[in-house]
């Protein structure tokens, strides 16, 4: 079948400003989308500029706006955009070239929230202890590959880039109910500053992009309800 | 621009993370040529072997024998104990970084079986594989890059190294292409560690990220230095059919099954104790057999992974990221349906030779090349041979990397600088330079797909010498090719199309070295497998290959290593049955 594909092009040595291009490429159905934007790339366009790396949905190279939608553009299929398809770079950063935009500030918010395991005791011998349910407790956030797709689909982030954003959060999520970390008020302490959780208005966005099918706005009312109560043993 | 360090690692998968942390002292510069976290570490899905005997009794000297055994004994036996033993630590260190590790009811780590893997040298499969679900390479990767924060590492992202700079005799630098503004960087330091990982694209079928173009092997063989046993290739058995995107092999290790057109479980008439366990260069020479006997699934070119029989709860916790490709990429429901696969370019037991402490070492008698280190897919330690079971990829770069790390740490606390040679950024230049100016009207992207399908057809699972010929001339005709390719993108700005032609400059010449070593092994060894020599030949093969980029694009120069034996009769070479 052929694709007609509208792409947002920017190219900061030649454009004064965004522009759209068409393409059309044969594709078949089962093809990735990241298929056809490299169809372009090596058979019509070498300028066509966008990042990808494993091409298949876990290294969160390749997350941009496919009709609207932030998605990675190896997950989706040409089957589910059908013949006409709009691409453009992700929404709330901003833009090197063409769909590549500037990750720096997002990985910055990232490093904000201490993403690391916080320990004050000795460590044992051999591994920490850690039930299957305490494991359970904190599975979802650690599925996160750091793709933007939550962040950039989030208004609260349009309207003010400084906030940290939802990925930050899962990522905060991830250690404060991790049950070996010692971290939680460090972390919650950071988070509900101004930029922290609160700017959340629970639309919902991130958690329809996120490509790891995490349940992101739960697990941000999750974190805002440790900083009401103080603690992170409540459900 | 200029810079100093004391330390460059380039590559932060893994292993370059892994040894970065062991330089809290020094300065340290890390260059990636994508984001950290988009390393293809984090695409290892199954888990990472260590002998901890948390569900049945097992020892490090057990993992040695399979490494060993499962290398078709082509491993330095000397570093397959390093491994094996430095395993066990590792594994803890990783968990107290953080790693989330799926448990047992008791709150240990968890283990599960994995192909190679046995108790008491041989018997039986053992539960050895310490795994989070199946994106066991995701969270290490996280852990690593977490512990990087903390640690303040200075990351230099979407670098991409072109050069390795040697003088007097020692390495002391690399120069790099910055990504976004087009500039090159020089980086000074007085040691280089190349964690680049492997180069599984230069195959049509492969698991491996669209990154894995074996940069650091290239750039190594270049400047002079020999890459060893780059025959040694490996496919995996279960990759999805025409996509190539892996199925993990823990799907087995959770009792998966292969299945033939015929509606046989195949495994056990070859292998009758591991079966569908034995290791993968085996598995993937019987999936090529049934497919050539005619059992492939309607009389087509694959076979099925048959998970229905593990249940929805087994496959929906520990196998989650596996199934959801089936499903995405195919369309295949694997709580019901058997999913295609076929054996998919996976893994380069071979690279860039290196002494047990991560040293590049250049010749057939150990010389190092002071300064210069390599960890990861892009070493060969050798600890893999000719054959890597799996899980040992990640115990390799924790445990390797780790090493390498401190083997640094210990150098640049006794050496100086040397200088920079004289005009020390024109080889990287002219590679750029000449790449956005010529006008030979040659496609990198032609050159790529074709060496792709030659390399598929002729240096795959089953060999031989008229394939491996054709295979020659057509990368020596691709090199020369090369020479022409001409960009539409002449920008500065993230000028992807001209990382992309320098990538392939990479894959070339890493294919050409795989093709050299494949020709001139007459011999059956692990994943090199010969239709023409089907059978092991201790007596003229049990060494390495040395392979030397020699004058003019394609050539090269062989020579041989002693493989390292351990005076132990246990390990003693003999014939591989499983
Ligand atoms: S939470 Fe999901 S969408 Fe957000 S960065 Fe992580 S993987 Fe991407
Ligand atoms: S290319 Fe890795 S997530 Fe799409």
């Amino acid at each position: 079948m052929k694709v007609t594909l509208r792409i947002k092009r920017f190219d900061p040595d030649k454009d004064a400003k965004p522009y759209w291009a068409e393409y059309t490429v044969a594709a078949s159905p089962v093809d990735r989308l990241l298929d056809a934007l490299n169809t372009i790339k090596w058979t019509i366009d070498g300028t066509l500029t966008f990042r990808r790396s494993c091409a298949h949905g876990v290294c969160g190279s390749d997350a941009m706006r496919i009709n609207g939608r932030n998605r990675l553009a190896c997950k989706v299929l040409i089957r589910d955009v059908g013949e006409k398809v709009t691409v453009e770079p992700m929404l709330g950063f901003p833009v090197i070239k063409d769909l590549v935009v500037d990750m720096d500030p997002f990985f910055h918010k990232y490093e904000s929230i201490k993403p690391y395991l916080i320990t004050h005791d000795n460590e044992p011998g051999t591994e920490r202890l850690q039930s299957p349910e305490e494991r359970a407790r904190y599975d979802e956030g650690t599925k996160c590959i750091l793709c933007g797709a939550c962040t950039g689909s989030c208004p609260s982030i349009w309207g003010n880039p400084d906030w940290v954003g939802p990925a930050a959060i899962v990522n905060a999520h991830r250690f404060i109910f991790d049950s070996r970390d010692q971290g939680t008020a460090e972390r919650l302490a950071i988070l509900g500053q101004r930029n922290g959780v609160w700017r959340c208005r629970t639309i919902f966005n991130c958690s329809d992009a996120c490509p790891r099918g995490i349940p992101v706005t739960d697990l941000i009312e999750q974190v805002k309800r440790a900083i009401i109560y103080g603690d992170r043993n409540i459900d | 621009m200029y810079q100093k360090f004391d330390v460059v690692i380039v590559g932060a998968g893994g292993a370059g993370l892994m040894a970065a942390m062991q330089l809290p002292n020094a300065s340290v510069a890390v260059l990636s040529k994508v984001y950290p976290t988009r390393s293809h570490t984090g695409a290892a899905q199954g888990g990472v072997a260590a002998a901890l005997g948390n569900l049945e009794e097992d020892h490090w000297k057990w993992h040695m024998y399979d490494t060993i055994k499962g290398g078709d004994y082509l491993v330095d036996q000397p570093a397959a104990e390093i491994l094996a033993r430095d395993a066990i630590d590792a594994i803890y260190e990783l968990e107290h970084r953080g790693l989330p590790f799926n448990r047992t009811p008791d709150g240990r780590i968890d283990q599960r079986r994995f192909g190679g893997h046995t108790r008491n040298y041989g018997e039986a499969p053992v539960r050895r594989s310490c795994y989070a679900a199946d994106r066991t390479g995701h969270m290490l990767l996280q852990t690593m890059y977490q512990n990087a924060i903390k640690n303040q590492v200075r990351f230099f992202n979407e670098f991409l190294a072109l050069d390795l700079l040697v003088n007097e005799g020692r390495v002391c630098g690399v120069v790099a292409l910055e990504i976004r503004t087009g500039e090159i960087h020089t980086f000074h330091a007085k040691a280089v560690l190349f964690a680049t990982g492997g180069y599984g694209r230069a195959w049509r079928v492969t698991s491996n990220a669209f990154a894995c173009m074996g940069d650091g092997m290239a750039i190594a063989y270049r400047r002079g230095i020999p890459l060893q046993d780059m025959e040694m290739y490996q496919f995996h058995p279960t990759g999805l059919y025409k996509v190539g995107v892996l199925l993990s092999e823990g799907a087995r290790g959770e009792g998966a099954r292969l299945l033939n057109g015929k509606g046989e479980y195949f495994m056990e008439r070859y292998m009758p104790t591991l079966k569908d366990l034995a290791p993968r260069d085996i598995v993937s020479r019987c999936i090529i057999k049934e497919i050539k006997e005619g059992r492939g699934v309607n009389g087509e070119d694959y076979v099925y992974l048959d998970l229905r029989h593990l249940g929805e709860k087994v496959i929906t916790e520990k196998l989650p990221d596996i199934t959801e490709f089936a499903r995405n990429y195919l369309g295949v429901e694997p709580i019901r349906e058997p999913v295609p696969i076929q054996p998919t370019a996976h893994y380069a037991m071979g690279g860039i030779p290196t002494d047990n402490d991560g040293r590049v070492v250049i010749d057939a008698q150990w010389t190092p090349l002071p300064g210069f280190y390599a960890a990861g897919e892009v070493a060969c330690v050798s600890v893999h041979g000719a054959n890597r079971l799996g899980t040992n990829s990640l115990v390799d770069l924790i445990v390797f990397g780790r090493r390498a790390g401190k083997h640094m740490a210990r150098f640049i606390a006794e050496s100086d600088h040397v200088p920079l040679p004289p005009h020390h950024e024109d080889f990287a230049r002219e590679m750029v330079d000449h790449l956005l100016t010529s006008k030979g009207g040659e496609s990198a992207a032609r050159i790529r797909n074709e060496l792709q399908g030659e390399m598929l057809e002729h240096v795959f699972v089953e060999r031989q010498e008229k394939g491996l010929q054709h295979a020659m001339e057509t990368v020596a005709g691709l090199q020369e090719a090369y020479q022409k390719v001409q960009l539409q993108d002449k920008g500065k700005t993230f000028n992807t199309e001209l990382v992309e032609a320098i990538e392939l400059g990479f894959l070339l010449e890493c294919a050409a070295a795989t093709v050299h070593g494949a020709l001139a092994r007459k011999e059956s060894r692990g994943a090199h497998y010969r239709l023409d020599y089907p059978e092991r030949d201790d007596v003229n093969w049990l060494k390495h290959t040395l392979i030397y980029k020699g004058e003019g694009a394609c050539n090269a120069r062989l020579a041989y290593k002693d493989v390292i034996l351990i005076d132990d009769p246990v390990f003693k070479p003999k014939e591989r049955k499983y």
